[in-house]
């Protein structure tokens, strides 16, 4: 993360979103900085995505401030994008191109022109082999490890990351742990919205626990996940 | 840079496309199947049959058009990839811009197929003036594509979708078929009545511009919920 012109932090300041009259996000404030894994939980419909969606700059708040660093979506929506890197629950990738043209068209539309950047994706994403077969023929891991380097192939500041962990086997999970652990000592904010307790527990630096679009818990401990959970959430 | 993102979008649609011909496939076949319709729909009086080819081609282009728009989309929808082109450091109205030429690009290839299929099957004179009916018919579905590769595209996360589409898009389009009718008709008079069918081209250029502007710049607030 060597972007000198980056944001080195996030600030979310009384944030709220509503979807006609049912209220995703209500009142969430949260400050992110360089090298946070921030844990962001909660159960189903807690609005974790909506935050995210927020986060991504594909939802607009209806209320509330994002600030990143001194950047806002109105008049930097392109420089923001540009550092911002994206895993959703639906993969972003075209199941009828390969695994190669995949990236180079992610490649050419954030115009990265290092030439290497595609291989590269393809070596971390350990589909060197399989880099010419179409996508649709893939299983959901290798598609969520090749989904998750189309993300992060622009060295993005900001990495969002909703359920990363889906699909993955237990090598492949301690793997992708690795690669957020060497983002974040490289300086970039990760956002982990996920529901495996186990894995976030020892990834994560901070917690962020939401229910019914509302912020109960922010702390900057990443330990004791589940008990933490439990105690505000209920059974996990 | 707009126009390098533009590309990029079309030559990843046209790829796509190469790898299954679906969509152009299924255009084609349903506008051919609806020429085939009207063709036996219509009584053998000779002038009726050959003056109503002007109405049969903009109708099979207008329903073979809705057909590309929401395949298209509905390709994007999976994945979200139009979701990861939105979250892409670029202009959005440039993806739109790629989006409509894809969208483009398939209906003119329907068009390849449907117009002489209309002259041949209504026996009707619709090559009289072959560069004007040229003229007609691109910026008819110009006006028509931009209309619609914005509906398309902010439908894309509705439910009723293929419902809605229709229903948005043919009310607000109707000036340029109307149009792409009358400058045809126009042309397929004896002798072909160019002055008339002019009048309605430059009105059709003239929608282009409005639709193209209106849809550049409703293509962001529309597409941020």
């Amino acid at each position: 993360m060597s972007d000198p012109d980056a944001f080195d932090r996030v600030d979310l300041t009384d944030l709220s979103r509503n979807f006609g009259r049912r209220r995703a996000v209500s009142r969430v404030s949260l400050a992110l900085r360089r090298g946070d894994i921030l844990g962001l939980l909660g159960p189903n419909g807690a609005g974790k995505s909506t935050l995210l969606s927020m986060l991504a700059t594909l939802v607009t708040p209806t209320s509330g401030t994002i600030a990143y660093g001194r950047w806002n979506t109105k008049e930097h929506g392109v420089e923001i994008r540009r550092r911002l890197g994206v895993l959703g629950h639906e993969l972003h990738l075209y199941p009828e191109l390969s695994a190669r043209e995949n990236l180079q068209f992610f490649a050419d539309l954030y115009d990265l022109r290092d030439a290497g950047v595609v291989e590269r994706a393809l070596d971390q994403a350990g589909l060197t082999e399989r880099a010419d077969d179409q996508v649709s023929s893939f299983s959901r891991g290798m598609r969520q490890r090749l989904a998750l380097e189309r993300s992060l192939m622009h060295q993005p500041t900001l990495v969002l990351l909703d359920e990363p962990f889906t699909g993955l086997d237990d090598r492949a999970v301690g793997i992708v742990t690795q690669r957020f652990r060497g983002l974040a000592a490289a300086g970039a904010i990760l956002v982990v919205a996920t529901h495996d307790l186990d894995v976030a527990d020892g990834l994560i630096t901070r917690m962020a626990v939401m229910q019914a679009g509302k912020l109960l818990l922010a702390t900057d401990s990443g330990t004791n996940v589940r008990q933490q959970y439990r105690a505000l959430v209920g059974a996990a | 840079m707009f126009a390098r993102v533009a590309l990029l979008v079309l030559k990843k649609d046209i790829a796509i496309e190469l790898r299954s011909y679906e969509i152009i496939s299924t255009t084609t076949f349903f506008a051919a199947a609806c020429v085939t319709i009207f063709s036996f729909a219509f009584t053998r009086d000779d002038e009726t049959m050959a003056m109503s080819a002007a109405g049969i081609v903009w109708i099979a282009i207008a329903f073979s058009g809705t057909l590309a728009l929401s395949r298209t989309f509905e390709r994007e929808r999976y994945g979200e990839t139009l979701k990861a082109l939105l979250l892409a450091p670029a202009s959005r109205p440039a993806i739109y811009v790629g989006k409509l030429l894809g969208i483009l690009c398939l209906i003119f290839a329907t068009e390849i197929l449907v117009v002489p299929m209309v002259a041949l099957m209504f026996q009707s004179p619709l090559f009289n003036r072959p560069g004007m009916l040229l003229g007609l018919l691109v910026t008819g579905t110009i006006g028509y594509a931009a209309v619609g590769t914005l509906f398309a595209a902010m439908l894309v996360r509705a439910r009723t979708r293929d419902v809605m589409l229709p229903i948005l898009l043919y009310p607000i389009t109707i000036p340029v078929i109307i149009a792409g009718v009358e400058g045809t008709t126009a042309l397929m008079l004896s002798p072909p009545d160019e002055a008339m069918a002019s009048l309605w081209l430059a009105l059709l250029a003239f929608f282009d511009v409005v639709f193209v502007t209106l849809s550049l710049w409703m293509f962001e607030p529309l597409m941020t919920e």
